[in-house]
This record gives C-alpha cells, structure tokens and sequence, in this order.
C-alpha cells in the first residue's frame, strides 16, 4: 500500500496566522488563552483562547478574492489558512485534490438567526467550494473531540485507497456560546487557563482556531525532510457517550491499531501529543490507557494550555505541531502543568528540550466514545 | 415533606426520561446511584440543573452533589433546608 | 480486488419501516416523531431503558440499527459505522439554544447538550451492540453514496473493519430519512455506488 507524506500546512490561531509563527510562539511557551470579556459569548469574564477579529479582517482583506462576499468568521480563517497554504506551495493544485472540512459545530451561533443556512455544517463546503471555484464539494466530517484527526486519518485511507493523490485536510471551530454553555452545564470549565494531567488542574479552556494539511503520495513534493502518516486507527469505547472508559478502551485500541500499521512497537515512540483537555476523568482514562500501551515513559505533552480546546480543529493542529516538533528535534513543555494528577504514571514534559526525535504518537478522544491515534513518522 | 417527595420522584421521571419507572418505584430511602434507579454521571448533572432552576439551590461544588442525590429522603431534606425558591 | 456485498438493508420514512426491500411495520397513528419511536421500539420487544434517554435523531438510528442486524446472532465487534446526513444535529442543537436564549432564564441542559454532536448516534449504537469500532460521521447535502461506497470499501479491504454498517440517517424540521446498509464479504448484491444509491432510493 501506498505511503502518505505531510507536505504542508497552516494555522490561524491567536498565537499566529501562519504555522511558523504558531510554532515560534510555542517554543517560547506563549499562550492563547486570556480572560475574554464579550459579552455576545459569556455575561461574565471567561477563560479562553479567541482569534481577534481586527487582526482576522486585516488579513482577510489583504489576501480576499471576494471582499464583499458573506462570509463568517470560521469560513474566513478557512480559507485564510487554505490560501496560505496554496500560496505557499505553487505546486499545490487544489482543484485534483481531495477535500476533508473537520468541524464539530461550524457556524453554530448562526441559529440564532430566522435565516440561518449557514448554521448547517455543508454550507461551510459549499461555501470553500464556491471560494476556490471547484467542481466537487469538499467532504464534511463532524466527529466531535476526534475529527481534526480522523480527517487526517480519511485522508491518509483516501490517497491509500487511490482516489485521489493529493488530499487537504481543513479544521476549524469557534469559541461560541453555544459550546461555552454546554460545556459549564457539564460543569468542565476551568475558571484559569486549564492544566492537563496536573493536580491542580480544575477543567478545560475552550479556543478557537482553524488550521490546513496538505497530504500527498508524492515525496517528492517535500522540500527537506520527509514526514510521513506511517499508521492510523480508531476506534469506540463502547461504554458510555459522555464519560470516558474507565479503562481507557477505545484509546488502547486505537494506539494498538495505529502503532501495528506503522510496524512499530511502543517502545519506538519518541513523543506523544496527547489529548490532554484537563479535565480530571479524560486525563485519567489517557494515563490509563498509555500504561496499557507500554507508553508511560514516553515524553508526553497536551497543546490545550497553549490554544484551549479547538474543537474540530484541536487534533489536527497538534498534528501539525507535531510534524515541526519532528522538523526541528524540540519537545514543548505541556504548559500549565505542575504536579501529576492521574493514577497512573506518564511523562509530562515540563521544559522545551532538544531532542532527536523520529516518530510521534498523536492521539484523541471524545463525546461519543471516540478516538483515534496517529503515528506520524520522520523517515530517513 | 412526604409531598415534596412526591414531587421530587415525579421530577426525577420526567427529567431524567426515565419513561418505564413509576413514582411508586421508588422508595424514599432508595439509592439513586447505581444499583438503585441506574443514573449515571449526565443525570447527576441533570439533577445539579433541576436543583438550581426549580429550588434556587447552586452548587458551589459539584462534588457536593453526590451525597445529596443519595436517596429522595437526603435529597428532600438538603432541599427543604436550603431552598430560595 | 476483493468483493464486498451489501447483505441487508432497511429505511424508515414516513411512519414505515423496511427491510430488504420489505414492509416490517407500518404506524398508522403516530403524529410525531417520538411517538413513532416508541412505538417501533415497543413493536421490537428491546429491553433498553438508555433508549428513553435518547434524542430524537439517536432514536432513529439506533432502531434502524436494530431492525438491520435483527436476524443476526451477533455482530462482530470490528463492524465499522460510516453514517451521514445533512442537518447534523440541528434537531437537538435548537433546544440547547432555546434553553440559552434568554440570560434570565439560563439552564442549559447536560442531557440535552451531549446530543448536540451527529456521532453520538454511533456511541449509542456501539454500547448496545459492544462494537468497538471505525466510527465516521458525514455531513453532505444529499446522500453521498458513491463516498459512502467508497470510503467503506476502503475500510473493508485495509482491514480496518470487518463489515461495515453504512448510511443516512437524518432529522430535521419534523422530517427524517434513515436508510441503513450492511456491508460485508457474503451477500448476493455486489457493493456499488449505482447499487447503495438503487437501495437507497426503493
């Protein structure tokens, strides 16, 4: 079966509007979550990492095709991130390409509105489709927690399966009341900027971001090292739509899966990107589940301190990251992180370290029951 | 009291769909959690909800609401003494 | 290139239940869709309280679930979900926000937020059937089959999946089309786009 290589990508988040601001902004351990006082998402200040609208528009009317359309601010920092992406790699002919949008809500606080087509998610594919003149309609898929990450792992399965050579993975979710409510009705938000896997930690920080990958079979499209997705699973706990498995499953499954494709035992991991949202039962069950794996030793990190939790696109933009983490031989300190606070042992990173780094668990887990693991690989 | 038990069962069907349960299923010392009634962590949840929107009563913790949602008796009993509404 | 077959398939539109291509129940009565629900239910003798708990959009496809693997003994715990729809979860997503709307009155819901994600369906249908699986939720405009068909395969032939249980299963304003297929390597209909989309359209 054919290998799957990450060329390129993008992000638009508050720490940046390109991937290696994004990433400079990491290696000095900055953080986008801020105290947000908009009264149109909470009535009262709230944690949270948000793109600013000025900065958003700036941009947006620097680089815009088609200044007076209606779009929103999701489908802006889309295709913001596309056409960095595009503009960056001349090469890059998005019209062969496959298209995967990942996102859990899209334009959620649309219905609101009496006319509110854009609060279906297919509109945001319409609209992207519309945007860069192209004849099939991007594919959508809304996972909840996991989708950033099954859209890689679709992608990968698509260009392995031949139907397309090129495929780009896109993400993005905003940080909405809609969302926001929920997740204080679940009582999980913390009321600081969240702390993964430590004692002290008291919940989750939403944001928002949107983010793109480029996937070929093509390595010789890759200017320097070659990346590549060497394996990929998912799979359910089939336990409960809410609660993580107590036995962390679905999860074990998934890095059994994934790390079996890739032909590689657990003991060849050099990193994992965890999931990491800081709350104590999802924690908990990621602990569980890398011990059963054999992966306690492994230097370990979740990005939800740096960008809060990005929904649709939280798993593809620690993705990404993890593609520069592997370019540039640096771990990032899990920021927020004091003192460990699961059962079971792991090994939070908690300084940026230089390191040879090969290969990188990246995994996932959400509402529903879901995960996922990717293995993403530097190959000599 | 006996009435706001009564209430409180009739609530606790409603609210947490729990459509195959009479109110007279439910004995006043009953647990709530599991072997009783079977709830789980989203009808905890749900009950933090129903104490806040119909009684006025907040949670400061939600931790506290484990033992409050033991049985109907202790959770009748926190509600009578802590109501505001 | 290995063969996969459709070896069962089901809908449920306007009140009436099929499989393979066959009327399984038919409610004359039921006005809305919760009552349909529960009448289906009842008529499939399921022992499942969790089921009550349910959104509507959950209800339809867990039966729809149960009606296509009834005649099974059971169903391999590598049986891949590859479902889809067009309004996501929009049904359960303006309930939450009508419990938001008013900043006076604010008591958002837990039951009902957790339902305001499409793949919660497939959570539903995995705890009761223990499938321990490939899950993937689409959202298109119409039904995609030639996606659907092709995306399945692929799940079938990597291995990823031993069988697959695809479709559409969608709700909106009142209105729902659940159509059901069960993919795997024994059957009589041969796994194709024009074949998913014939079914689909019986």
């Amino acid at each position: 079966m054919r290998k799957v290589y990450l060329i390129d990508d993008s992000i638009i988040s508050p720490l940046g509007f390109s991937t290696q601001e994004n990433f400079q902004n990491l290696q000095e351990n900055n953080i986008g979550i801020k105290e947000v006082d908009n009264n149109d998402i909470w009535s009262a200040p709230f944690y949270g990492s948000v793109v600013d609208n000025t900065k958003l528009n700036e941009a947006w009317n620097s680089i815009s095709n088609d200044k007076n359309g209606d779009y929103s601010k999701l489908e802006k920092m889309m295709i913001l991130s596309v056409s960095k992406l595009l503009s960056n790699n001349p090469s890059l002919d998005i019209s062969r390409c496959g298209i995967v949008i990942s996102t859990t809500k899209g334009n959620i606080g649309e219905i609101r509105k009496e006319q509110n087509d854009k609060a279906y998610l297919g509109s945001i594919a319409k609209t992207i489709q519309g945007y860069f003149d192209l004849e099939q309609t991007p594919k959508v898929l809304s996972n909840a927690c996991i989708s950033g990450g099954l859209a890689l792992a679709i992608g990968k399965r698509m260009i392995q399966a031949q139907l397309f050579d090129d495929v780009i993975v896109i993400g993005g979710d905003l940080l909405s009341e809609f969302t926001l409510s929920g997740f204080f009705s679940f009582q999980a938000v913390s009321a600081a900027p969240c702390k993964p896997f430590c004692k002290n930690r008291t919940g989750i920080s939403l944001g928002e971001a949107a983010a793109s990958a480029w996937l070929s079979a093509d390595k010789n499209k890759i200017n320097g090292e070659v990346i590549s997705i060497s394996g990929d699973a998912s799979a359910n706990d089939a336990n409960h739509i809410s609660g993580p498995s107590r036995t962390g499953e679905g999860l074990y499954i998934s890095i059994t899966k994934a790390l079996k494709e890739a032909n590689l035992r657990s003991e060849q991991i050099d990193y994992i990107t965890a999931h990491g949202t800081a709350t104590p039962f999802n924690d908990e069950m990621e602990a569980i589940a890398f011990n059963r794996a054999g992966l306690q030793e492994v230097p370990l990190n979740s990005l939800k301190g740096y960008y809060g939790h990005t929904l649709g696109a939280s798993a593809l933009i620690e993705s990404i990251i993890a593609r520069h983490c592997l370019l540039n031989n640096e771990l990032i300190a899990s920021v927020g992180f004091e003192e460990l606070g699961v059962s079971q042992p792991v090994n939070v990173i908690t300084k940026n370290e230089s390191k040879k780094l090969t290969r990188v668990l990246k995994t996932a887990s959400g509402f529903g029951g879901c995960n996922v693991a990717l293995i993403i690989e530097k190959l000599a | 009291m006996a009435e706001l038990q009564e209430e409180l069962k009739e609530k606790i069907i409603e609210q947490l769909s729990l459509e195959d349960v009479e109110v007279s299923e439910i004995g006043d010392d009953d647990p709530l959690f599991g072997d009783g009634l079977g709830l789980d962590s989203i009808d905890a949840l749900e009950l933090i909800v129903l104490l806040e929107k119909d009684y006025g009563i907040k949670l400061k913790d939600p931790k506290e609401g484990k033992a409050i949602f033991e049985s109907i008796n202790v959770m009748a009993d926190y509600i009578s003494k802590h109501r505001t509404k | 290139m290995e063969k996969f077959y459709i070896s069962d398939f089901c809908s449920l539109r306007n009140n009436r239940v099929f499989k393979n291509g066959e009327k399984i129940y038919y409610d004359v009565t039921s006005e809305s869709i919760k009552d349909f629900a529960k009448g289906l239910y009842k008529s499939l003798d399921l022992k499942y309280p969790k089921f009550h708990k349910m959104d509507e959009l959950c209800k339809l496809g867990f039966l729809a679930t149960e009606v296509l693997i009834s005649h099974m003994e059971d169903v391999d715990q590598d049986t891949a979900l590859v479902l889809s729809n067009r309004a996501s979860s929009l049904d359960t997503d303006r309930k939450h926000q009508v419990s938001i709307d008013d900043r006076a009155n604010f008591y958002p819901s837990p039951a009902v937020f957790v339902y305001t994600l499409p793949n919660i369906i497939m959570g539903e249908i995995s705890i009761k059937n223990k499938l321990k699986s490939e899950n993937a939720f689409f959202i298109s405009e119409h039904f995609d089959p030639e996606f659907i068909a092709n995306y399945s395969q692929v799940l079938l032939q990597t291995g990823k999946a031993s069988n697959v249980i695809c479709g559409w299963v969608d709700l909106d304003n009142d209105k729902y089309d659940v159509f059901l297929a069960f993919l795997s390597k024994k059957g009589k209909k041969e796994l194709t786009k024009k074949e998913l989309n014939n079914l689909y359209n019986q």
